[in-house]
């Protein structure tokens, strides 16, 4: 088996993938409204709550469903088109449990590889190799059926991965595993995207988890992106947003600040995160504070995190 | 520096063309049922009728005295594909059943149709483990019967006289394999179980077989047979073998529900067997 070392793909440009308009519409809901995007290269997280159209997005990329308008590329090639040729540079892992039964891991593993025009031989070592990675090392040649919710996402990771596409769909790949696992399993992504040069694309609705392990992130809610980008740009400077609690009338005070153009939104009882916006100053906030009467307990700059993005992408309190 | 990296490696080999994965999926199929103990049984037990036959060749040829009562001939080739209905009916539950159902069952659709497969293709390959098992219990062994007969007679003339067996043979256990195949596995694709398709399966061939039972009970006629399925499938291998009829129903309707069997099975898995299951 030939070997081609990390690091000597050609620098290539461009988005991996290209959504132009596209709309999935199942029965009545439409799914995706006429969704435009682009999957920069290196690890992307796609960030959305349950039901905003993430899995959708990739298994219309995938084919599985096909959109009633617009146009997907991938890799440079026309999903409508080019479907094959497609899926034979792309590894997918779904998000529920998927596996062929009867069969023990590496033979899976094998099977998928030769399925993805691998030849037999070398499927089967790349299976080892790949099995291996994930950690299933030891248990490789046990019955997938007798495997854990963990010890079955890694198995999804591994036949992703048999056939070393250019670009992976991980839909939700921490799910039902236990902290250590789901550790484990980010450790394994952030390696593929940054180190192994492999584009991917993570489908979660779990904030640390794209946070984690990826540079840009796409935000969808209720079947449209509402933002997209790299994450540290989507951010913004740090210090900028402040973490605050006040004594006093809080739903005033938040009114208060919000036709004073800065955004904010509660965390916990009555702590708030406060944007303050380029060119303003935080002593502002003392300022309207004191002509409502409400006194500043605390006040933190914040290191914005993705979270704070997510929530003002989404427009939640 | 370790000396043989296990992490993940880029694979610069090479690969085969797209279109073949059904073949990856009939080997895996037929290589999964080769493996099992019961199955080698039941595949044996299936060629026995076989041996039978071949006895009964050897015996014609060399002792012309029983010539008269068991010489071969195209009613013997007919009859012997009649024979192996039981064992393709068994067959066709024990390969079939879980063909589909186990896939869906284990959601491995979209990890077969996520590869740079066609849904035709999956559909090929699972069709070919139960063809190949359903031809190895008839068209094979009626071919080296036919083979048996020339060897133990030492002569062509019964093959000159009856040049039509082989294309007989090749048709009607070919028509056989497929009705089974196409209509099990339009079955397996509805279900997550395969005991309940193979539950499914026998209801549909008795239940239809009853229907015309009844009715002939009834009206005293056969020309209803076309509402049971082994019935249309008997009526027409009796018109590729050249043998009278047993059924009034032409062969032509009988025919036209076979294929139209086979028509509606086909549209039945073109629905199926998606890579995501749509509920609206």
């Amino acid at each position: 088996m030939a070997e081609t070392p990390a690091g000597s793909t050609p620098a290539q440009t461009g988005p991996v993938v290209h959504l132009d308009a596209v709309t999935v519409i199942y029965g009545k809901n439409q799914a995706l409204k006429d969704v435009s995007a682009r999957f920069a290269r290196g690890a992307v997280g796609l960030l959305g709550p349950n039901g905003a159209g993430k899995s959708t997005m990739l298994k219309a990329l995938l084919g599985f469903v096909k959109p009633s308008k617009g146009r997907m590329t991938v890799l440079g090639l026309d999903v409508a088109t080019s479907p094959l040729q497609i899926r034979s540079r792309i590894g997918y892992m779904p998000e529920s449990d998927a596996h062929i039964p009867g069969m023990n891991a590496v033979s899976f593993v094998a099977y998928c590889g030769q399925l993805a025009g691998l030849p037999p031989v070398d499927s089967m070592q790349r299976a080892h190799e790949v099995l291996q990675y994930v950690g299933l090392g030891e248990a490789r040649y046990r019955n997938i059926e007798t495997y854990s919710t963990g010890m079955k996402q890694r198995i999804k990771l591994a036949q992703a991965l048999v056939h070393d596409p250019d670009l992976l769909f991980l839909d939700e790949p921490t799910n039902g595993m236990d902290p250590k696992g789901r550790d484990e399993m980010l450790e394994l992504i952030r390696d593929l995207g940054h180190n192994k040069n492999v584009n991917l694309i993570l489908s979660s609705h779990l904030l640390p988890d794209v946070e984690f392990t990826c540079d840009h992130v796409i935000v969808m809610d209720k079947g449209q992106v509402v933002a997209q980008g790299p994450i540290e740009e989507l951010k913004g400077p740090a210090g900028r947003v402040f973490e605050l609690r006040i004594k006093g009338n809080l739903p005033a005070f938040i009114e208060v600040l919000r036709e004073h153009g800065m955004e904010c939104h509660s965390t916990d009882q009555d702590v708030m995160r406060v944007f303050v916006p380029a060119g303003r100053d935080q002593r502002e906030i003392f300022t309207l504070a004191a002509a409502q009467q409400a006194q500043i307990r605390h006040l933190r700059p914040s290191i914005p995190t993705l979270e704070d993005v997510f929530a003002k992408a989404i427009g939640e309190d | 520096m370790p000396i043989h990296d296990q992490s993940y490696r880029r694979y610069g080999g090479q690969r085969s063309s797209l279109g073949q994965s059904w073949m990856v999926i009939a080997r895996a199929g037929i290589m999964n049922m080769l493996r099992k103990r019961a199955f080698m049984g039941l595949l044996l037990f299936a060629w026995l009728p076989f041996v039978v036959r071949a006895v009964q060749i050897y015996v014609a040829s060399n002792y012309p005295q029983t010539a008269t009562f068991l010489a071969p001939d195209a009613k013997m080739f007919r009859d012997f594909l009649e024979q192996q209905d039981f064992f393709i009916f068994v067959m066709t539950i024990y390969v079939g059943a879980g063909l589909i159902a186990n896939d869906r069952r284990a959601n491995a659709l979209q990890i077969y149709l996520s590869k740079p497969l066609l849904r035709s293709e999956y559909i090929a390959g699972k069709a070919a483990v139960l063809f190949t098992f359903l031809m190895l219990v008839t068209w094979l062994p009626a071919i080296l019967l036919l083979f048996l007969q020339v060897m133990f007679k030492g002569s062509f003339e019964f093959l000159r006289a009856n040049l039509f067996l082989f294309p007989a043979i090749t048709i009607g256990a070919l028509l056989q394999a497929l009705l089974a195949t196409f209509t099990m596995l339009a079955l397996s694709s509805l279900s997550k179980s395969s005991r309940y398709v193979g539950i499914l399966y026998a209801g549909v061939v008795f239940f239809t077989a009853a229907i015309y039972g009844a009715m002939y009970a009834i009206t005293g006629s056969t020309s209803l047979s076309w509402l049971s399925l082994g019935s249309n499938l008997a009526q027409v291998v009796d018109v590729i073998f050249r043998q009278t009829p047993r059924y009034t129903t032409p062969w032509q309707v009988s025919l036209i529900v076979v294929l139209g069997l086979i028509a509606l099975s086909i549209s039945v898995l073109e629905r199926r067997v998606r890579g995501v299951e749509i509920v609206t």
